[in-house]
């Protein structure tokens, strides 16, 4: 007869499935992305202890149902190389993925492939792998490209979304507007012409790099240095689904890296403690404490870029069924 | 006159030149690409031989020293004008055999197209052009079949090897700057052969002009530009009056960069266009490159370095088109046999 401990079995990134005696491997893909070479893999673990079939998961991972409990073991000791190739943080080698708290951390393709990208979304996503994880508190950080933010990084806890500083050498302008109609056709309408020659409005400008895109002389280049929008607190959910507001923009990897890390000290000091499973979106916190405690929380210790805004307070919006 | 020398010695020499010369050569602008993380290469200022990226092809072309993207012709107030001030140094300009052969279409647009362009002529006098070598064809080339693979129409060439620079000098300031150096025959390096072969159609007939052939390039062309712009061929500009904002009675003229594929080219008074379709614009330009011009004056004007092709961003080639339109005339003139 199977007598388990369910707790253990989740922190150990298995799911209790409606089915009787069946659990469900999560292999999670920090960045999203992998190389080919783990996909016999994951087919092997899904052919000889699940039922065959993969489902891909929103977080960017391979959910393998089918499984039998009493494989566990087994499953692990096939996931081993997988989390070894992926460089996941793990607690105990072999014993599969530690901690199921915080999620994948998920991103859109990046600058691998995308022209629009601004920065590499998925080196990001696997260095705050390696600061954050593993970890039992319910955490969401994704990480997107640019301003279109295909991840949907506004419905995570934390979302990073890349981030241009268009620099513009008159000199190499002849006045095409190429830049002046994309920014107006495909982002914020931030570029006018005066005298010939281009104005950024940098009060508009998300730093999306159209206008660097679109530029046929390199009179638009991208600053050397990539800058990020970080926006918090968005979330799904039954009570109150929201999108994420701006925290901060033009802010630095480091900035960003350490926000994160000092909002876990955050929300260990200010969780419910009757909080099912142990684990209450952090939103719903920073509700009950207020924004400025939060935020106090939050930049502590954080050297901020001199570009950097701070936004704030924050108001969240969405739709309220509570 | 050929020489070897060494890097550390050719340096001081440019050092010296630099005095009275800007240098400049193609070089790598890291990060300043299209995408991120993608570097262009295109033209600036080099002071040491380590600056000049001879391993790629540059994007943009020399052209930028000569016709400057955006160049202040003059200065004018209400009753006066004054014409802008040359730099005052001279120039040394790298560049590869079919951008040289690209200088002498600039020469006949700016200097034997009737009158005189005071600007060019006024940079191109003072300017001294030092051959890089082309030890293999890159992509997209197609210098072997516009016949401008090889030049000696120049001041120097160079190239590095290592520690050891290779010479070969027409210039009588270099060659008294080399007195010391060992003399020795230095050949430029050029390709015989490119991957890609253009074959020009002899004449086009004027009744491929409005050919549905145009217009798979209507429906492609963007009408960015970027297939002028890196084309050291193309040497259409237009004018630009600035009054001062804090003024509004004294301004300047400039003129900048023009290209036949963005909106805008045609435009008259009145606000007609005749060339509103990309298709055609596309005609206009491959026509001129190698048909119109050669007409007026006995050369092709495209020297097929393929930086169209190199920088098109919806995959348009220019010398497939040639190809395709050479087929096509073929085609015709069965027909009509």
């Amino acid at each position: 007869m199977l007598d388990l401990n369910t707790k253990k079995i989740k922190k150990n990134a298995y799911r209790v499935t409606k089915v009787r005696g069946e659990t469900a491997s999560r292999v999670r893909v920090p960045g999203g992305l992998l190389t080919a070479e783990l996909l016999p893999l994951i087919q092997n673990i899904a052919e000889t202890y699940g039922n065959g079939k993969i489902h891909l998961t929103t977080r960017q991972g391979f959910e393998i149902p089918g499984i039998k409990y009493t494989d566990i073991d087994a499953v692990n000791a096939l996931l081993q190389p997988i989390i070894e190739k992926l460089n996941i943080n793990q607690e105990i080698p072999g014993k599969g993925y530690t901690s199921a708290g915080t999620r994948n951390i998920s991103a859109c393709i990046g600058s691998n492939v995308c022209p629009f990208a601004t920065y590499n979304t998925t080196n990001f996503a696997k260095k705050m792998e390696q600061e954050i994880f593993p970890n039992d508190l319910h955490f969401k950080v994704s990480f997107t490209g640019c301003a279109n933010d295909c991840i949907k990084t506004r419905m995570h806890d934390f979302g990073i979304i890349g981030m241009t500083e268009p620099q513009y050498e008159k000199e190499r302008c002849m006045g095409c507007q190429a830049c002046v109609k994309a920014c107006k056709k495909k982002s914020v309408d931030a570029l006018s012409v005066e005298n010939y020659r281009i104005v950024r409005n940098t009060e508009k400008c998300v730093g999306c790099g159209e206008c660097v895109i679109n530029c046929p002389t390199r009179a638009w280049t991208r600053s050397p240095e990539t800058y990020y929008r970080l926006v918090i607190m968005g979330r799904t959910g039954k009570r109150n689904p929201r999108l994420a507001e701006d925290f901060l923009v033009w802010a630095t990897e480091d900035a960003i890296i350490k926000i994160i890390k000092n909002t876990y000290g955050f929300v260990t000091n200010y969780i419910d403690r009757e909080a099912p499973g142990g684990k209450e979106h952090i939103g719903y916190i920073i509700d009950r404490t207020g924004f400025s405690e939060f935020k106090k929380w939050a930049l502590d210790g954080v050297e901020l870029d001199s570009r950097t805004i701070v936004k704030g307070p924050i108001y969240w919006g969405g739709i309220h069924y509570d | 006159m050929g020489y070897q020398t060494t890097t550390a010695k050719m340096n001081a020499i440019f050092a010296d030149l630099s005095k009275e010369y800007v240098i400049y050569a193609p070089k790598r602008y890291v990060g300043d690409g299209t995408f991120v993380h993608i570097d262009t290469i295109r033209y600036g200022e080099i002071t040491d031989l380590s600056e000049i990226e001879f391993a790629e092809k540059s994007n943009y072309s020399f052209k930028e020293v000569l016709l400057p993207i955006s160049e202040t012709l003059f200065y004018f107030t209400e009753n006066e004008m004054k014409e802008a001030d040359a730099p005052k140094k001279g120039a040394i300009v790298f560049l590869r055999s079919c951008d040289l052969h690209g200088l002498k279409r600039m020469d006949a647009i700016y200097l034997e197209n009737g009158a005189v362009d005071t600007y060019y002529k006024r940079l191109r006098d003072n300017t001294k052009f030092i051959l890089m070598g082309c030890e293999n064809s890159f992509e997209n080339c197609f210098c072997v079949s516009m016949g401008t693979q090889q030049s000696d129409d120049y001041d120097a060439y160079l190239k590095v090897a290592g520690e050891t620079v290779l010479v070969d000098s027409h210039w009588d300031v270099l060659d008294a700057a080399l007195a010391g150096a060992t003399q020795t025959p230095v050949i430029p390096d050029s390709v015989t052969a490119n991957d890609t072969v253009v074959t020009i159609p002899e004449t086009v007939p004027q009744t491929l002009f409005d050919s549905p052939f145009w217009e798979d390039y209507g429906n492609r062309c963007i009408a960015c530009g970027r297939c002028n712009f890196v084309c050291p061929t193309c040497t259409c500009f237009t004018m630009q009056d600035i009054f001062y904002t804090d003024n509004g009675k004294a301004g300047e003229r400039r003129r900048v960069w023009a290209s036949c594929h963005v909106d805008g080219y045609t435009d008259m008074a009145g606000g007609h266009a005749f060339r509103n379709d990309k298709g055609q614009r596309m005609r206009f330009k491959v026509m001129h490159k190698v048909n119109d011009y050669k007409r007026r004056f006995g050369t092709h004007m495209c020297i097929g370095c393929g930086r169209c092709d190199d920088v098109c961003p919806e995959y348009i080639s220019f010398a497939n088109c040639i190809n395709k339109l050479d087929a096509l005339v073929n085609d015709t003139a069965k027909e009509e046999n």
